[in-house]
C-alpha cells in the first residue's frame, strides 16, 4: 500500500484514489481535483465500519447519524489539521466475517486513513486482528472491555466510550447499598454478557455481595418465560443486560411472571436503547433502575453543551429523533462516535499526521497513547474522561437512573475514580 | 417454584409454542406438499404479516382489523411473487431455492428500507395476567393458542371438506392425472403459495403482541419449520401437526427444567434420529 513506486505508478495510484473519492463523495471529478491540489493532500478519509443491517442496526442508524453531525461540525469548523473530514462508510450486516472483510476493504481499497465505528463485541473481536495485520488504527466504539483485557493488539483504541468492567466497577457498590446483596444476574450468552458476568460478580462478592444464580440467555432468544423460574425465591436484585429484538418481551414476560412480588430490579439501559419506555408491556419498569451512560431524557439543568449536541444530532428532550418522535435514539452509546472523532481530531492535528503509511500510524498511535484526560464540553459532553494509554481505554461517569412515569430520571452519578480497576494490561509494549 | 408448577409452566409453554409452530410450519408444508417446492421465503412471509399488523393497528387502531388484514395482503404478495417469480421458472425445484432466497432478501431489505431496524410493539387486543400460586403466564398467550388452535382446525376442515382442498390434495397427489380431470393447476398452485403465505402471515400477526414486529423475525421461524416439517415428513399436514407438538413440548420441557440450549439440541438430534431411522419423517408419504 506503499506509494513510495515508479512515478508512473504514483500517479496511477493518484488517479484512482481521485476516481474512489469522486463516487464516494457524489461529486464531479475536477472539483475533487482541484480541492486536492489546493491543500495539496484533499481530505482526510475516515473509514466507518457501521451495522446498518443484522441485529445491530438499530444502533448502526445511530452511530450513523451522530458521526454525520460531528462531521458536520469539524468541517464548518475548518476539518482536521486543515482538512476537510470525508466518510467512507461500509455495512459489516453486524457480522463478524463480513467485519473483518470491511476493515480490509477500506483499508486496502478505499485507502481510507483510519477506521473507527464498530460497536458489537463479536464483530469487534473478530475485525481487530485484520487491523492488526494491515497495522491501520482500528477505533472501536465498543463498551466491551476486549480492548482493555490486552486481548486485541496495539492498533485497536477505544477513546471515546468506557467499557463494561468500568459501568459495573462505578454501579455496584451503589447497588448492594440500596437495593439488596442477594443478586441474580440475567446476561446474554456471549462476550459482552460474560463481561457483565464476571466483573459483576467479581466486585459484588469482594463487598459482601452474594450472587444467588447466573442465567446466560442464547443471544437469539424470543421467548424468556421459561428462565424466569430459575430466579431463586430469596433474590433481593434481579440484575438485567439484555441485548438485541428480543429485549421488550423479556420486560413483558418478566412482569408477567413476578406480578407485585418482584424483587428489586436493575437494568443495563443496553437493553432498551432504541426503545421508547412508554411502549406498551413495558409499564412492569416503573420503579426499577437503571444504568445510563449519558441521561436519555433532557433535564432542566443540562448544560449548554449538552442541549448544543443534543440540537446537532437532532434529538428531542425524550431522546428521540426530531423528526419522529417513535425513532428512538441509542443515546448511551452514540456519544461515543461524536466524542472518538474528536479525539481523533486532537490526536490527528497534535502527531502531525499525513498520509498512511508506519510513519504517520506511529506518529498517530503513540500521541493517542500519550493523552490522558479529555474535559467536558462541545467535544465531550457526555462528561470528563480520563484516558489510560497503556490500556487504550477511556474512563468516564456512569449514571443511575430510575423509570419515574414512564421516563428515566437521573438519581446518582459516579465519579471517574468510581469505575477505575487495575489496568491488566499494556500495549504500548507491543511493537508496531 | 415446585417441581409441578416447573412442570406445569413447561406444559404451558410448550403448548401454546407448538400451536403457533404448527399454523407457521403448516404453510410451509401446503407449499411442499401441493406445488413440491422448497419455500425459504416462507419466514420473510411471517415477519410480513408481524410487520403490516404493526401498521394496521398503529394506523387504524385495530388489532382484530390487521388479523384479517395481514394475511390478506401478505398473501397477495404471495401471489403475486408466484406469477412474477416462480410460475415463469416453471417451479423447477432448485431454482426455485434460489428464487425464494432471494425474495427473503427482498422482502427483508425492503422492510428494513421502509420500516427501519427497530423492534416495535403491538399492544395485545386483550390483556390480563393469570396468576398462579407461584408464577404468573399472560393470558394472552392462552388465547393465541386458542386462535391457532382454530385456525389449525379450519385449515383441515378445508382441506379436507371443500372444492379447493379437494383440487389440492388431487394435485399433491399426482400433478399430471389432476390436470387430465379439469384440476386448473396453475391457479391451485398461486391458491396454495398464496395461503401458505396467509398462515405464516396469521402466525406472524398472533405473535406481535408477545414478540414485537422486526425485520429478522422470520429466520427462527423459518428454521424451526423446517424442522417441525422434515420431521413430520415433507408434505404430510398431519405429521406437522404431530412433529410441532414433538418440538413444542420437548423445547418447553427441555428448556424450563434443564436449559434451553440443552433443548435446541433435542431438538435437532431429533430431527437427525428421525432422518436416519425413517428417511421420509414420521409421516412422510414415499415419493416416487
Amino acid at each position: 500500500m506503499s506509494q513510495d513506486g515508479a512515478p508512473t505508478l504514483s500517479r496511477r495510484h493518484f488517479l484512482q484514489a481521485g476516481g474512489l473519492v469522486a463516487v464516494g463523495a457524489h461529486l464531479p471529478g475536477p472539483g475533487v481535483a482541484r480541492a486536492a491540489a489546493q491543500t495539496g493532500q484533499g481530505p482526510l478519509r475516515l473509514g466507518f465500519q457501521v451495522h446498518r443491517t443484522g441485529i445491530g442496526a438499530v444502533y448502526g442508524r445511530w452511530y450513523e447519524r451522530t458521526t454525520m453531525a460531528a462531521v458536520k461540525l469539524i468541517n464548518e469548523k475548518g476539518g482536521i489539521g486543515g482538512r476537510p473530514v470525508e466518510i467512507v462508510a461500509e455495512d459489516d450486516g453486524t457480522d463478524p466475517k463480513r467485519g473483518a472483510e470491511v476493515v480490509e476493504k477500506l483499508a486496502v481499497q478505499h485507502k481510507v486513513d483510519l477506521i473507527f465505528g464498530t460497536l458489537f463485541s463479536h464483530v469487534v473481536i473478530a475485525s481487530a486482528p485484520r487491523a492488526g495485520e494491515l497495522k491501520i488504527p482500528y477505533i472501536v466504539v465498543s463498551e466491551g472491555y476486549h480492548v482493555a483485557s490486552g486481548r486485541l493488539n496495539r492498533y485497536v483504541f477505544q477513546p471515546g466510550i468506557t467499557d463494561v468492567r468500568a459501568q459495573v466497577t462505578a454501579v455496584a457498590p451503589w447497588i448492594l447499598k440500596n437495593l439488596g446483596k442477594k443478586v441474580t444476574l440475567i446476561f446474554p450468552d456471549y462476550a459482552f454478557g460474560h463481561d457483565h458476568r464476571d466483573f459483576f460478580s467479581r466486585v459484588a462478592t469482594a463487598q459482601g455481595g452474594t450472587i444467588r444464580a447466573l442465567i446466560p440467555i442464547p443471544p437469539t432468544e424470543t421467548s424468556f418465560t421459561k428462565y424466569f423460574p430459575r430466579v431463586p425465591a430469596d433474590t433481593e436484585v434481579l440484575y438485567h443486560v439484555m441485548v438485541g429484538p428480543g429485549v421488550l418481551t423479556f420486560v413483558k414476560e418478566m412482569g408477567e411472571h413476578f406480578g407485585a412480588r418482584r424483587p428489586q430490579i436493575f437494568g443495563f439501559i443496553d437493553s432498551l436503547e432504541g426503545v421508547d419506555l412508554a411502549s406498551p408491556g413495558l409499564e412492569f419498569l416503573e420503579g426499577t433502575y437503571f444504568w445510563e451512560a449519558f441521561p436519555r431524557y433532557a433535564a432542566a439543568t443540562m448544560p449548554p453543551h449538552v442541549r448544543f449536541y443534543r440540537e446537532r444530532v437532532g434529538v428531542n428532550d425524550n431522546g428521540a429523533s426530531v423528526n419522529d418522535p417513535r425513532d428512538v435514539s441509542t443515546f448511551s452509546h452514540m456519544f461515543g462516535c461524536w466524542e472518538t472523532l474528536f479525539i481523533i481530531k486532537r490526536a490527528v492535528e497534535q502527531s502531525g499526521y499525513k498520509k498512511p503509511g508506519a510513519a504517520g500510524y506511529r506518529a498517530f498511535i503513540e500521541t493517542l497513547e500519550g493523552f490522558q484526560s479529555f474535559p467536558e464540553g462541545t467535544e465531550h459532553p457526555q462528561g470528563p474522561k480520563k484516558f489510560v494509554g497503556r490500556l487504550h481505554q477511556v474512563f468516564g461517569r456512569q449514571v443511575v437512573s430510575k423509570v419515574e412515569k414512564r421516563r428515566l430520571t437521573v438519581i446518582h452519578r459516579t465519579a471517574i475514580e468510581d469505575s477505575m480497576y487495575a489496568p491488566e494490561a499494556d500495549y504500548t509494549k507491543q511493537p508496531l | 417454584m415446585s417441581l409441578e408448577a416447573h412442570l406445569f409452566l413447561a406444559l404451558l409453554e410448550g403448548t401454546v409454542g407448538a400451536l403457533v409452530l404448527a399454523l407457521t410450519a403448516l404453510g410451509l408444508s401446503l407449499v411442499f406438499g401441493v406445488m413440491r417446492i422448497v419455500n425459504v421465503a416462507h419466514g420473510a412471509f411471517f415477519m410480513l404479516g408481524a410487520i403490516v399488523t404493526w401498521y394496521v393497528s398503529t394506523l387504524l387502531g385495530s388489532f382484530l382489523l390487521a388479523l384479517v388484514v395481514a394475511p390478506l395482503v401478505v398473501g397477495a404478495v404471495a401471489v403475486v411473487a408466484d406469477r412474477l417469480v416462480l410460475r415463469p421458472i416453471g417451479y423447477e425445484p432448485e431454482s426455485t431455492i434460489v428464487a425464494t432466497i432471494g425474495l427473503l432478501y427482498i422482502l427483508e431489505q425492503a422492510v428494513l428500507m421502509i420500516y427501519g431496524p427497530y423492534a416495535r410493539p403491538v399492544t395485545a387486543p386483550i390483556y390480563f395476567r393469570v396468576d398462579f400460586p407461584s408464577f404468573g403466564y399472560s393470558g394472552y398467550k392462552l388465547i393465541v393458542g386458542g386462535v391457532a388452535a382454530i385456525l389449525l382446525v379450519a385449515t383441515w376442515i378445508a382441506l379436507a371438506r371443500t372444492k379447493l382442498g379437494l383440487y389440492m390434495r388431487a394435485t399433491q397427489q399426482d400433478r399430471e392425472i389432476a390436470q387430465a380431470f379439469a384440476v386448473p393447476v396453475g391457479r391451485v398452485y398461486t391458491t396454495a403459495f398464496g395461503a401458505g403465505a396467509g398462515l405464516a402471515a396469521v402466525a406472524g400477526a398472533l405473535i406481535v403482541p408477545v414478540q414485537q414486529a422486526h425485520y429478522l423475525m422470520g429466520l427462527d421461524a423459518l428454521l424451526l419449520s423446517f424442522v417441525v416439517v422434515i420431521l413430520g415428513g415433507l408434505g404430510s399436514l398431519r405429521g406437522t401437526l404431530v412433529a410441532a407438538f414433538v418440538v413444542g413440548l420437548s423445547d418447553g420441557a427441555v428448556s424450563v427444567l434443564f436449559s434451553p440450549t440443552l433443548a435446541k439440541i433435542v431438538a435437532t438430534l431429533l430431527v437427525a434420529l428421525v432422518l436416519a431411522v425413517r428417511g421420509r419423517g414420521l409421516f412422510g408419504e414415499e415419493i416416487a
